[in-house]
């Protein structure tokens, strides 16, 4: 499993998703330059956290323009596996390849935490590894991650059960409380429609080793892994 | 010569002459500014370089002590640690969210020019009471996180205190620690005749003119109209040439890389040419990029516009440097070149504008011999009529709840503490700690500094920071190695002042000796006053980090297995003298700080790193400001379990609310399974260190029997008020 990791200029998770690809899954690791227009052969794309081009105008904004987003664009229409996490997250939601958008938190403040989050989807890659209703423990850390969409988007996101993961407390409802950023059904995570594209805000590979203070962002990792050729070969 | 420009460019007439003497002639406008910034006090250090002198910087473990851009220890299998704190005082009394985020920038790229990839920051902070003072926290605290998360190193540490004397003068100092393979250490020295100087990162505009100037002199009501002087902050910028300087740093093609800093061009080419000994520099200012046209020489040589690199490249590679910084989208100008005739000459489109010595410009500025008077001691405090301690619990709820004691989480949570994967004790308890990705190293990192101890006693307060920054590191596993200082001051003209800047100096020097930790880097800021009257309290602020080889046995504040015996190391006194105990229930800021006898600290320290690395211990926490049983709530707290301890039986001469609030150095609570008792008391009698079983951990309620028992949620209640 060949994972590939893009950088814009501002990312600054691409090396803790490679650290975790690379030391602690002991895949095969990529880095993509945001100005190569080649995917080099992964396959899944990360999108990793950080303030691509300084999002100075809007999260995202600039980035979906890069050259090597067409190509990541191209990949998923062919059901390759996208994975964006925070600004990665927004960055899909501006390039079309999600709906919806983050906008800042309701408390107008940058928000670092652990959050927790309940899994309403095992039956995609990215979580295949997890079990339905499951709480998982993985931390946010971001200004703009309310998840917004449109009455009707939002209607057919929860229709068509694109909803990934919804911010939780710790016995797993999804209380207002428990809510970090005032997101529309407490959305932390959500899928398109074919179930190869992931956006969430959480960030997994923050907590994919003990020493960390968790390791449930390691069984995304692993879903992926292992279960991305399944999903292709269907 | 007119003593209203001399006052712009902050000369006195002495030093003025002291000029003209060397130069044998006068110096033209862009000489006189470009002396006036190195020679003032944020560059020169002319008012405390002498008493600078007293502080240790040698040991065996330095790699870098002061003169470079930051410090660097060896912290094992070929790493260092290479960290320096730094002040943005001034800039944050006038614009706190720029103040400080630029602040954040320039000790981040301090950290950069050594070579070193930065791996975390601090932050040490001083404001007036809130809500008076909301407009310097919070433009502070956002200004901190809007540039730390954006750029993606995590803040990881720090200390924040409200004080009066902080009201007109908030103090902003910033550490940054970054990593290096010791055989890569960079030195920004201009070597090697005909190298050439680049200039890279952002374009040069007006901002910033006068800043290191400013940060030199008071501030008074004209000092809103200084916001041009205060610099505005794009970490994005600063995050690509991060990353273009780390590709950099990886090729032989560079002989230094400098920051540009306070006194921006003048400072960098001076100070780079001044580490070598004859090295001189030529520029010329019009081969510099620039934001804004009509700029004359001046500007461009006093810009102090942020996320700048001055680069030392070897002859002929320019091209290959040149393409690193075109990869990130960042221009790169060639400006000039090193020379060896010991001048820096300043061209503007091949004709001379200025041409100073280097020595002139970097050790020129006479010392100023201040005088210090010690004040009469007017901070008497009768212990004995205090009255006696009436419900301890509801004492104890009324510090948790207050501002300088309650929890940070409402700070700390506003910046990125985990970016980078390597936080392995977060921000919240005594230090937090990194690990060294690829070895097993652990890097615990503090700061600290209790000012009203160095406001009654700066000798002595000063020791205690010291200390007190040595026991957040022990707690947590680790071995104290290193320290850097950013020495906060009122106006060293009034002779009190000095007195306060000396004896803390003094303080500092005499601890750090005693502890064996060299002072690597570090940083002064002088004139913190407001029109001549409010004046900060003496602040040596001490930045300090230490190594743990097995990061796998490090230790966290909160209490961890239920039954485990909860031990006070150290012995208590009557030590209320300027405790927070006094200021809260009494109302007073008096007294004599708690002596320190440095033996017995080293002692305590000896037990608790001795009883960690032998894995004796299941959690270990400083007791700092409000004594023990403040200690022991926070280990409650952030354990999230509850202690039972018997009544508490003081021997006289204690007093009871001296055992539980008094705040007696050298002293931890830990937390030991029973198994390991004898081997713990053992320990502490060969060192003989004091040790007393407190009780035993588990339950939902902090409790000593008849005296006080409050739930955690109670304790957490009162703790958490900050949390918004």
């Amino acid at each position: 499993m060949k994972f590939g990791v893009v950088v814009f200029p501002g990312t600054w998770s691409d090396r803790d998703c490679g650290w975790v690809v690379d030391q602690v899954l002991g895949q095969e690791l990529v880095y993509l330059w945001h100005k190569d227009a080649d995917l080099k052969g992964c396959d899944c794309v990360i999108l990793p956290g950080g303030f691509a081009y300084g999002d100075y105008l809007r999260t995202g904004a600039i980035a979906r323009f890069a050259p090597v987003m067409d190509r990541v664009g191209d990949f998923a229409d062919r059901g390759g596996l996208v994975w964006g996490i925070c600004n990665g997250f927004q960055v899909l939601c501006e390039a079309g390849l999600l709906p919806g958008a983050l906008i800042r938190n309701a408390s107008l403040e940058f928000r670092c935490e652990w959050t927790h989050l309940s899994v309403e989807r095992t039956d995609i890659a990215f979580t295949s590894r997890c079990d339905e209703g499951e709480i998982l423990r993985i931390p946010i850390s971001h200004g703009e991650g309310s998840y917004f969409a449109d009455p009707a988007t939002l209607s057919r996101l929860e229709q068509r059960g694109q909803v990934v993961f919804r911010y939780c407390d710790e016995q797993g409802r999804t209380v207002p409380s428990a809510n970090p950023n005032g997101s529309l059904h407490n959305i932390a995570g959500i899928v398109n429609a074919r179930g190869n594209v992931l956006g969430m805000m959480p960030h997994p590979e923050r907590c994919a080793e003990a020493e960390l203070g968790g390791v449930d962002g390691l069984k995304l990792f692993r879903s992926v892994a292992e279960g991305a050729l399944k999903v292709l070969v269907s | 010569m007119d003593e209203r420009r001399l006052r712009e460019v902050a000369l006195t007439s002495d030093e003025y002459r002291v000029i003209v003497e060397q130069l044998k002639r006068a110096p033209n406008e862009v000489e006189l500014g470009m002396l006036g910034v190195l020679w003032s006090e944020h560059c020169s250090y002319k008012s405390s370089k002498a008493l600078l002198r007293r502080l240790p910087s040698t040991g065996p473990g330095v790699v870098q002590g002061p003169g470079e851009n930051a410090g660097a220890v060896e912290i094992g299998q070929g790493w260092s640690a290479v960290f320096k704190i730094e002040s943005h005082n001034h800039p944050s009394a006038i614009e706190p969210y720029q103040g400080a985020a630029t602040g954040v920038g320039g000790i981040i790229r301090d950290v950069i020019a050594m070579g070193a990839r930065p791996i975390a920051l601090l932050d040490s902070l001083r404001f007036g009471p809130l809500p008076e003072s909301s407009r310097h926290f919070d433009g502070v605290v956002a200004g901190i996180g809007g540039y730390g998360n954006c750029i993606g190193i995590p803040t990881v540490a720090g200390e924040v205190y409200f004080e009066d004397c902080y009201a007109n003068n908030p103090l902003v100092n910033a550490m940054c620690v970054g990593l290096v393979r010791t055989d890569e250490l960079m030195r920004a020295r201009a070597e090697g005749k005909g190298n050439s100087l680049m200039l890279v990162g952002a374009d040069t505009g007006r901002d910033g003119i006068h800043g290191a100037s400013f940060a030199s002199l008071e501030l008074d009501e004209n000092s809103a109209e200084r916001r041009p002087a205060v610099q505005v902050g794009n970490p994005f910028l600063e995050k690509c040439l991060l990353e273009a300087c780390m590709d950099l740093a990886h090729t032989d093609a560079v002989v230094a890389i400098q920051d540009l800093g306070a006194a921006g061009l003048t400072s960098a080419v001076a100070e780079c040419a001044g580490r070598t000994a004859g090295a001189g520099a030529r520029i010329d200012v019009a081969m510099v990029p620039r934001r804004e046209r009509g700029m004359t020489p001046y500007d461009v040589m006093l810009s102090e516009s942020q996320e700048r690199m001055l680069v030392v490249v070897r002859r002929g590679r320019e091209r290959e440097v040149e393409s690193i910084f075109q990869a990130w989208d960042l221009t790169s100008a060639m400006i000039g070149e090193v020379t060896d005739d010991g001048q820096l000459t300043v061209l503007d489109a091949g004709d001379e504008v200025a041409r100073l010595p280097v020595t002139l410009l970097t050790d020129g500025a006479p010392l100023r011999r201040l005088v210090g008077f010690a004040p009469e001691p007017a901070y008497g405090l009768a212990v004995e009529e205090l009255p006696p301690l009436v419900d301890a619990g509801a004492t104890l709820l009324k510090l948790l709840n207050s501002p300088n004691l309650a929890s940070r989480r409402g700070i700390f949570r506003r910046y990125d503490h985990m970016v980078g994967d390597s936080t392995v004790i977060a921000p919240g308890g005594d230090a937090a700690m990194l690990r060294v990705k690829g070895t097993r190293l652990g890097l615990a990192v503090t700061t600290d500094c209790n000012a009203r101890y160095c406001h009654l006693d700066p000798h002595l307060g000063a020791q205690l920071a010291v200390a007190e920054a040595a026991r957040n590191i022990i707690a947590t596993g680790a071995r104290p190695l290193a320290v850097t200082d950013c020495l906060n001051f009122a106006n060293p003209d009034r002779p009190e002042v000095y007195w306060e800047l000396e004896e803390a100096v003094q303080g500092l020097a005499y601890a750090c000796r005693s502890l064996e930790l060299p002072v690597v880097s570090g940083n002064v800021s002088l004139y913190n006053d407001s029109n001549g009257a409010s004046a900060i309290w003496p602040t040596p602020v001490v930045g300090m980090v230490g190594v743990i080889e097995d990061y796998g046995r490090r230790l966290s504040a909160g209490l961890r297995t239920e039954g485990d015996f909860v031990l006070l190391i150290g012995s208590s006194h009557n030590d209320l003298g300027g405790s927070e105990y006094v200021k809260v229930e009494h109302g007073q800021v008096a007294g004599r700080p708690p002596a320190l006898d440095l033996t017995r600290e080293r002692a305590a320290h000896r037990v608790v790193l001795a009883a960690a690395q032998s894995g004796y211990l299941h959690s270990a926490h400083d007791c700092a400001e409000g004594g023990m049983l403040v200690a022991l709530a926070e280990c409650c707290l952030l354990g999230g379990m509850g202690v039972r301890c018997p009544g508490l039986r003081p021997e006289p001469p204690l007093r009871l609310d001296a055992a539980f609030f008094g705040e007696s150095p050298s002293r931890f609570i830990v937390t030991v399974p029973s198994r390991a008792m004898p081997e713990v008391q053992s320990l502490a009698r060969r060192h003989n260190v004091e040790l007393s079983l407190l009780g035993l951990a588990g339950g939902e309620h902090l409790e000593f029997e008849g005296q006080l028992k409050v739930s955690l949620r109670d304790l957490r209640e009162a703790w958490e008020v900050m949390v918004t």
